[in-house]
Formats: C-alpha cells, structure tokens, sequence
C-alpha cells in the first residue's frame, strides 16, 4: 500500500484537524494498538511482558514527560527521575493512608503531587534558561531523593525509604499477572500519549514551541512566559509522576528513593535524544531502543559473533553504542530516529517520482 | 487616497533610554494617529528598533511618558501591550523556527482562544469549536498575503523574503489596531519589495490598521508613510510629512548625506 496523501483531500478544517490527518497513519496507530493490546498478549511469554515490554512503555511515559518539557517547551531538565519518585511515594501514600481509595486516582493523585513539586522547581526558569535551568535541576534530583530518604513518614517508616507496592485491584480485578500489569499500563500510557499528542497539536503546544523557539516574539504576541513555563513544568512532571508509580506498582514492585536517581534522569534523557527530541512517537521509538539495545547486545554475544569481540569490548559494547549514537544523534540529527522515520515516510511519498 | 487620519492614539513624551552608559534615545517625543502610516528612519544604531521595543513595552524608558489611547501607561509588559492590540514583526526575523507557516500564524490568535490545556487535551466540542473558528480567521490572512501554498511547510524552510512575510502574517492575525513593523523590506529584492509595500498599503486601506514602520529604502518611506519621524544617534532630529522631512537641511546632513 502506498503512504501518501494524493487523493486525500481535506474538505473542511475540521478534517485537516483530525489528529492523525493522513489515512495511513490513522491505519498504522488503529493497527498499532489492536496490536499491543489483542496479539501481544498471544504471543508474547512472561519474560517479554514483565522484563520488556511493561518497563517500555513506563519509560515512554516519562520519555514523554520529559518531550513535553525540553522538546516541545524547550526547558532542560534533568530531574525526571526525581518527579517519577513524587509520584511513586505519592500514590504509595494515597493507597496506605486513604482506605479504599481507587488505583487510577490515587495514580492521578500521585501524578498531581508530582505536578506541583514539578512547578517549584520550574520556578528557576522564569531567570534562567539552557545550561543554567539544568543545573537548577538537578538540585531538584538530589534534593528530592534526599528528603525522601530522610524522612520516614514518606515511606511508612521502613528501613532506607523502600516501599512496596500494594496490591492493585480495579473493579474486583486483581492486577497480579505479568499479563494484567502490561495491560493497565499499557490502556495508561495509550491514553496520556492521545492526550499529550492532541495538547501539542492544539495552543497549548503552540504555546509551548512559541516559548521554545522565541520567547522575546512569545511575549510580544502575548503568550505569558511564566505561565507557559510553568504549565509545561507541571504537566511534564505529572506524566513523570504517573509513570514512576506505575514503575513502582506495574513493574519493581518494590523500589527505594535512590532507585529513581540520577542515572535514570540521564536514561530518559537520552530516550528523547536518541527517539526525537520534539515528537510523541520518539519518546516511544526511544525508551524502546534504550530497553532493548542491552537485550539484543546479551543475544548477539552468545552467538557465534560474540567469538569476534574481545571480552572487554563485549562488556562495554554498550556504553560505546550509547555514547555513539548519542554524539550522532546531538550532532547530526537533533531530532532522533523519529526524524529519520519521518524522513522515510516523506520518501515514501512521493516514491517512486521524486521529482 | 480616502483614509481618514484620525485622532492622536499613540503619543511619546520626552521618552529616554539607556543601557547602561549607552544612550539609546534621547528625549524623544512624537505622536501616532489613528489610521496613518507613520515612518521612523534614521542611520544604523539612531535608536529606532530601541523607540518600538519602547512601544510595545520590551524595553522600559528611564524617563518620559508614554500615552495609549488618552491613557498613560509605564512599564507595560509585552503580552499586556499585545492584550491592548498592538503587534508588530522583528529586524532579524523572529519566527518560532520548529513550527509550521500555519502553526506560527495560528500563535498570533493566542489571545483571543479561551480554552485551556484540559480542553486541548480532550480536543472535544468547544475546543474543538475554537481551533477551527480561529483557523478561519487564519486562512483569511493566509490568502490576504497569498501563502496558501506554504501553508504546511515549516518556516525554517522558507527562503527570506517568505519568511518575512509570514512573519507579517503572525502579527496580522492578532487583529492589531497598531502595527509595528520592523525593517519589513530589508534584504529583500524589488519585487519582493513591492509585493511587502502592497500588503502594507491594504492592511492600513481594508483593515484600518495604524502602522509604524521603520525603513532604510526612502523611496519606499516617501512614497508610503505619511509622517516621517528622524532619529540619529538617539534624539528626534525631523518629523514631519515626506516632503518636508526630505528638504530638511539637517535631516540631509545626518541620514541622506550617509551613503544609505
Ligand atoms: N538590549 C540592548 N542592550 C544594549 N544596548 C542596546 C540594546 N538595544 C539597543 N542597544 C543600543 O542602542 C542603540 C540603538 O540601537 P537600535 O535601536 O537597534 O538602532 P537602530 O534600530 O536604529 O539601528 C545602539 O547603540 C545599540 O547598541
Ligand atoms: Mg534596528
């Protein structure tokens, strides 16, 4: 089938408005999620779900959280992990002390808690930007990992900050299964990542480029800078914030403060670098990649190819991809391997003429 | 032409401005009336870009007043200026670089779109109501300044002269009363030029816009403004109609005597 939009003509505004305008792509997402919801489950086994494909997409969350605030606001943060552990401590609060609160709410109310600390840490971008504002942030990763720590009431007063997550029932369903626990995150992620996409393609996300790509000419039209920021400072710690306690409820089970520190910051960090800074999809594309580059690297060593690679390349094989890809990525293409697929699609278009 | 000049909307009193040890303006008074084009030229660094950041409150003058439709207003901030109905386009373009021709102009429309960020996220009824509305209003411009055919491509790929106008487009979609424009035509050819002088005469002519322009081609300034104010080295040195400023010895000896 071709991927192309001749011959689709857009007869109103409203049309031209639909969140995925073009025919193909509104086939691929439809297919997508019939997909992740109704085939994976066939095929995948225990490992893939619990190991892979849960952590990826609770990855993407924060992936996306973290795009909404650097690559469609464009304030630098390296606080992510920081705001996934609000809203895992949060949740965690919510379910311990409110009986019979539901999951889903507390998870929102976690996500909440994880907004508002997410705005008072924002508050240093009103006066600084770039390298600065990172810096900023990362007083927020450790200060935030610090208090959880120091004060027991956070988690219960278990030894070192460790909680455990409770049970999860929804409607008398228990989530126990590695099965159950892909499912619900999945139905989360796929719901946050329609919401994140239909915000950016609206003012809001006008907003947020605006602010991103000029701010002097942001204000003159009068967008308000502070507000802006501040907004994509809260709803990018919201998704961070949800995406930590589904880390904690959905996938570990069991997590301590310093488990969100600041190497998982980076991790995500890179996700959006590698997937696309500036795009939903890469946020995808990009937690995918950073779960499964180790996951494939452990395969391929322990097929013939391993015999090629001295012993203490192989165990830095990683790390020298990483790194490469990240250089590449910053460099070269800015807007990651959603870009390059971008790229691939308008060839597509109009293949086979280019001209 | 059958356009009314109005009454003083706009009105600058002994504004001065420094940055430092670097005096920008110095006491500077002129006024702006309802429905004229009103041109401010001068050499390089005379303070004119300096006067419209003044206007529309990206710079605050140490002293002098400013007076907005028989109101005074001091330290206005931008967006409250923008609130107030004036935009205006920038020297160096000031495009949002990532976004799309109908992205940027679609920003101009921010102020008068209502719904918030839940709304947009739910993308349902009023929201959707809005955008479309305002995407109306946005293709009506669009068509006003003939970029129909750009209207998807991002803005970074645009060649100059394109970009300027859309950036034109940007401010005309916020629907101004006053309009500031910054340089429009620099760096542009001759029929691109004439193109940028036509737009600017039918947006002052269909759509009553006042304007203040500054611009370096006195061809242009003679034949489209209809008060000139000079500057040089940051204090008023002419202002008046075309012919009177262009006989004006010392308005002569520091801008037409320079090799502009
Ligand atoms: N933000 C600023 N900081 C410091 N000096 C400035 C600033 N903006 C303008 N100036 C100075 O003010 C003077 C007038 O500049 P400008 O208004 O840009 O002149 P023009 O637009 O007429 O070429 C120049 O000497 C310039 O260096
Ligand atoms: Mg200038």
């Amino acid at each position: 089938m071709f991927y192309r939009e001749a011959g689709q003509f857009k007869a109103s505004y409203r049309e031209d408005q639909q969140i995925f305008p073009i025919r193909q792509d509104r086939i691929g997402i439809v297919a997508a999620i019939v997909f992740f919801f109704l085939v994976v489950p066939l095929i995948a086994n225990q490992y893939w779900l619990q190991a892979i494909l849960t952590p990826v997409l609770i990855f993407s969350l924060a992936a996306l959280g973290l795009n909404i605030l650097t690559g469609y606001a464009g304030q630098l943060s390296l606080g992510s992990a920081a705001f996934m552990a609000v809203g895992a401590f949060g949740t965690y609060n919510f379910m311990l002390r409110m009986d019979g609160i539901p999951f889903l709410v507390a998870l929102v109310l976690g996500g909440l808690c994880a907004a508002v600390v997410g705005i008072l840490f924002g508050l240093p971008s009103l006066r600084i930007k770039g390298f600065y504002l990172a810096v900023a942030t990362l007083a927020a990763q450790f200060f935030i990992v610090w208090v959880l720590v120091k004060f027991g009431w956070f988690s219960n007063h278990s030894t070192s900050g460790v909680i455990t997550a409770q049970h999860v029932e929804i409607l008398g369903y228990t989530f126990d299964s590695p099965l159950s626990k892909y499912l619900l995150t999945l139905a989360v992620v796929v719901v946050f990542a329609l919401l994140a996409k239909n915000m950016v393609r609206s003012a809001t996300g006008r907003k947020w480029m605006a602010v991103r790509d000029m701010d002097v000419a942001a204000e003159v039209i009068g967008i308000r800078l502070m507000g802006t920021k501040l907004q994509a400072f809260a709803i990018s710690s919201f998704y961070c914030g949800v995406a930590g306690a589904l880390y904690a409820y959905m996938y570990l089970g069991t997590v301590e403060p310093e488990g969100f520190n600041l190497d998982l910051s980076f991790k995500i960090l890179f996700m959006i670098i590698i997937g696309g800074v500036g795009s939903i999809l890469g946020s995808f594309i990009g937690a995918a990649f950073i779960v499964l580059l180790p996951v494939f690297l452990n395969v391929a060593m322990h097929t013939s190819l391993g015999e090629f690679i001295p012993a203490n390349i192989a165990a830095n094989l990683e790390l020298i991809i990483f790194g490469g890809m990240i250089v590449f990525f910053l460099i070269v293409e800015p807007h990651g391997l959603a870009r390059l697929w971008q790229i691939a699609k308008e060839k597509l278009r109009i293949w086979p003429f280019p001209h | 032409m059958a356009r009314e000049i109005g009454e003083v909307i706009l009105d600058l009193q002994n504004i001065s401005l420094r940055f430092g040890g670097v005096k920008a303006l110095t006491d500077i008074s002129f006024n702006v009336r309802k429905h004229e084009i009103r041109a401010i030229i001068g050499p390089n660094g005379a303070g004119k870009s300096s006067m419209l950041n003044v206007i529309n409150g990206v710079y605050h003058p140490q002293e002098g007043t400013i007076m907005f439709h028989g109101k005074p207003r001091k330290d206005m901030e931008p967006h409250m200026a923008a609130s107030q109905g004036i935009a205006r386009t920038f020297q160096n373009i000031a495009l949002f670089k990532g976004m799309s021709v109908l992205d940027n102009i679609m920003t101009g429309r921010n102020l008068m779109m209502k719904s918030n960020f839940l709304q947009h996220a739910l993308f349902l009824g009023s929201a959707r109501r809005e955008e479309i509305e305002h995407r109306k209003k946005v293709e009506e411009v669009i068509e006003f300044l003939e970029i129909q055919s750009i209207r998807k491509t991002p803005v970074g790929r645009l060649p100059y002269g394109l970009q300027k106008r859309v950036e034109l487009a940007r401010a005309l979609a916020a629907e101004p009363s006053l309009l500031l424009l910054d340089e429009p035509m620099a760096g542009m050819n001759v029929e691109e030029k004439q193109d940028m002088c036509r737009f600017v005469l039918d947006v002052n002519d269909q759509f009553g816009t006042t304007i203040v322009l500054i611009e370096h081609d006195m061809g242009v300034v003679m034949d489209i403004s209809d008060r000139v104010v000079v500057l040089d080295y940051g204090k008023k040195i002419g202002d008046g109609v075309p012919d009177e400023v262009k006989n004006d010895p010392a308005v002569i000896e520091a801008y037409l005597g320079t090799s502009h």
